[in-house]
């Protein structure tokens, strides 16, 4: 009965994501359709050009149709994976951004995982330390941290570490032409990750402490951990069993909605440190005001949020009873 | 010597507005094989004189006095280790309010073995067979052990409370007002089954209410506690029928007969007094019909009177 409760939640939320994607698209088109100024006249920046020429482009993109068929165009396209040519770079969208994904996915699952961790460890300890001084030390540091933006950190990492005492380089994901091979060109690449990977991790951590320390102060004064203590429970059993899996349920809840606020944070850093990954292609597509480009990283990052707030909800619902039951009776 | 002893206890809350003194030099004591009933008005300091019996009086409130002497030791001075092996073994208490009481995320099934577990050296398996035994002991199907708490209703979470306190076979039980907030129907199973368990298990139980009827049914010794302080102690069929302190008085007229008879409602005149401030001499006075100078001026001693133990000046 749990598993079907379970799978008919699972099922409900795998709509709701297809849904969401697609309102995505939607928005997608409209905006860049509602952006002044003409794509063709982006396109050939070159006065020459005659109108006919011109005209001749426009036909081929379908741009002379009226808005419902373009939009039926792009479906058909977006669906065989066609995401339009790079202005800048005169290649398609999908694969300048597929280039990109890993590199965005090494520093970004790094960088979030030790900031989830880390953040969720401190914040419990805090929260259940509350009032002592360890819990101020925590708190103190986060706070600070958490009011600090990304980009601002980043640039003041840049100066004291890099700039100043040149121990960490100034951006870039590897020593160019290094030819650094195996290990060796891993450890570079960790080196050149550091600083941006660590001003994620604090941003990022630091609200994590905030949110699981609020929410374990709230777990800890519950009945069940009085309940938990009169069983004659060890301390490190009555935390561990009952006040941090409770506490632990609303920050899974607000990390699905933090991971939009993260991409944010990653287009910041990955610019700041000039990471070659997809936030440094947003700020590069929109310096050279490449449409297309643009219009692809805006989707991939949606449809990423949309993709991990999917599974931050299917381990939500798998690790409170309630939800599961909830609807299936 | 009693299973459990409590002399001259005192805690109080250190507020910012002074100390609110909610036990103030409270003596009783619990034999072997019987049941104490605490009974007083809401805010008069019975959570608080059984929390120290479990030692969970914590800042601001502390224990400034007396002894609580459990099967020969001292509550108080035992070491953290020692007290909680004591809990949920030696002594096991039902919450107040304990509707939030079981964990949220947790079958019922393992919160009972969790406790079986930490005190007694069995395997899992057994463990969960005694955690089904537990349940149908409470009249709850041993199937629904893989339940969590939300699959059932209030009367039923408090069975499973009743579940895990039992579960290791503690010395004593203490139920804080168990049957509080549940409709009468519920309250008379669950009364049923305390009593029942009472009798099986020949189980000592303090048992807290503000309710007079339930006391009626389980216990057979009654100690009336009014603002930090115990007013009379009596067996319970002497109470009722006569009852000695004025506030004794008043309380078993507040509540309608338990045999049915119309006695007529009446409420205690006033509000019972603050326990930062409380009033100089006999504490009931602002309240009592009968209050003379002496009240005004003097703490009342205990004093016997018909087989009650009784903190009355009019006694002589
Ligand atoms: N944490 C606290 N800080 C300050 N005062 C407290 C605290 N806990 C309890 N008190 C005070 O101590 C007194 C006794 O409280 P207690 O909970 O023991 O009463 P009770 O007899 O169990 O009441 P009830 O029937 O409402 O459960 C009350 O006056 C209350 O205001
Ligand atoms: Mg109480």
């Amino acid at each position: 009965m749990a598993l079907k409760g379970f799978a008919s939640f699972a099922i409900r939320k795998a709509i709701a994501a297809i849904i969401t994607i697609f309102a995505i698209v939607c928005v997608n088109f409209l905006i860049f359709r509602m952006v002044p100024g003409d794509p063709i006249r982006m396109m050939f920046r070159d006065p020459r050009i005659t109108a006919e020429q011109m005209q001749l482009v426009r036909e081929k993109f379908g741009l002379d149709k009226p808005l419902w068929e373009q939009f039926n165009c792009y479906l058909t396209e977006l669906f065989q994976g066609n995401l339009g040519i790079s202005f800048w770079q005169k290649r398609p969208v999908l694969e300048v951004i597929a280039d990109r994904i890993p590199q965005t996915l090494l520093l970004v699952v790094t960088a979030l995982a030790i900031a989830v961790i880390l953040g969720t460890i401190l914040g419990a300890i805090a929260g259940w330390k509350t009032g002592t001084k360890i819990d101020s030390f925590i708190l103190g540091i986060s706070l600070t941290l958490y009011s600090v933006p990304t980009f601002c950190m980043g640039i003041i990492f840049l100066l004291i570490f890099a700039f100043q005492l040149a121990i960490f380089p100034l951006g870039g994901i590897s020593t160019a032409a290094s030819g650094l091979t195996g290990f060796g060109y891993w450890k570079d690449v960790l080196w050149h990750m550091f600083l941006p990977a660590i001003s994620i991790v604090l941003w990022y951590g630091g609200e994590y402490v905030l949110l699981t320390r609020s929410s374990m102060q709230d777990a800890s004064g519950q009945d069940y951990i009085t309940t938990a203590r009169a069983k004659g429970l060890k301390e490190s059993a009555v935390l561990r069993n009952h006040a941090l899996r409770n506490a632990l349920l609303p920050v899974v809840t607000i990390t699905g909605v933090n991971l939009a606020f993260a991409v944010a944070g990653i287009i910041e850093a990955e610019t700041v440190f000039s990471w070659p990954g997809v936030g440094r292609l947003v700020y590069d597509a929109v310096m050279k005001r490449d449409y297309p480009l643009l219009q692809g990283t805006f989707l991939v990052f949606a449809v990423a949020v949309v993709l991990a707030n999917l599974v931050v909800d299917l381990i939500y619902g798998y690790i409170d009873p309630r939800i599961k039951v909830g609807k299936s009776e | 010597m009693a299973l459990l002893e409590v002399e001259n206890l005192k805690i109080y809350y250190f507020t910012r507005e002074g100390a609110v003194k909610a036990v103030d030099d409270v003596s009783f004591s619990v034999d072997r094989d019987e049941t104490l009933g605490l009974i007083g008005e809401s805010g008069c300091g019975k959570t608080t004189a059984v929390f120290a019996i479990m030692r969970f009086v914590a800042p601001p409130g502390r224990i400034v006095g007396g002894k609580i002497i459990f099967d020969g030791n001292d509550i108080i001075t035992m070491s953290n280790e020692e007290i909680r092996l004591l809990r949920g073994k030696g002594i096991a208490m039902v919450f107040q309010a304990a509707q939030n009481a079981l964990n949220p995320v947790m079958t019922v099934g393992k919160q009972i073995t969790e406790v079986i577990l930490e005190h007694e050296r069995i395997t899992k398996e057994e463990s969960w067979e005694r955690a089904k035994r537990q349940l149908e002991l409470v009249g709850i199907g041993s199937e629904r052990v893989k339940n969590y708490p939300h699959e059932f209703s209030g009367g039923m979470k408090q069975r499973v409370m009743i579940a895990i306190a039992t579960a290791c076979n503690p010395r004593l039980l203490i139920l804080d007002e168990p049957v509080t907030g549940l409709d009468v129907i519920v309250q008379r199973q669950l009364l049923t089954l305390i009593n029942k368990l009472r009798k099986e298990l020949r189980l000592p139980i303090i048992f807290i209410t503000h309710d007079l009827s339930v006391i009626a049914e389980t216990c057979g010794k009654v100690a009336v506690m009014y603002a930090g302080k115990i007013v009379e102690q009596a067996s319970t069929v002497s109470l009722y029928e006569n009852p000695v302190h004025p506030y004794s008085q008043a309380l078993i007229r507040a509540y309608p007969s338990i045999k049915g008879e119309k006695r007529g409602l009446k409420s205690i005149p006033g509000a019972p007094p603050r326990l930062i401030n409380p009033p100089i001499g006999c504490r009931f006075h602002p309240r009592c019909p009968y209050a003379v100078n002496i009240c005004r001026e003097e703490e009342p001693i205990f004093r016997k009177k018909n087989g009650h133990l009784v903190a009355c000046h009019s006694i002589k």
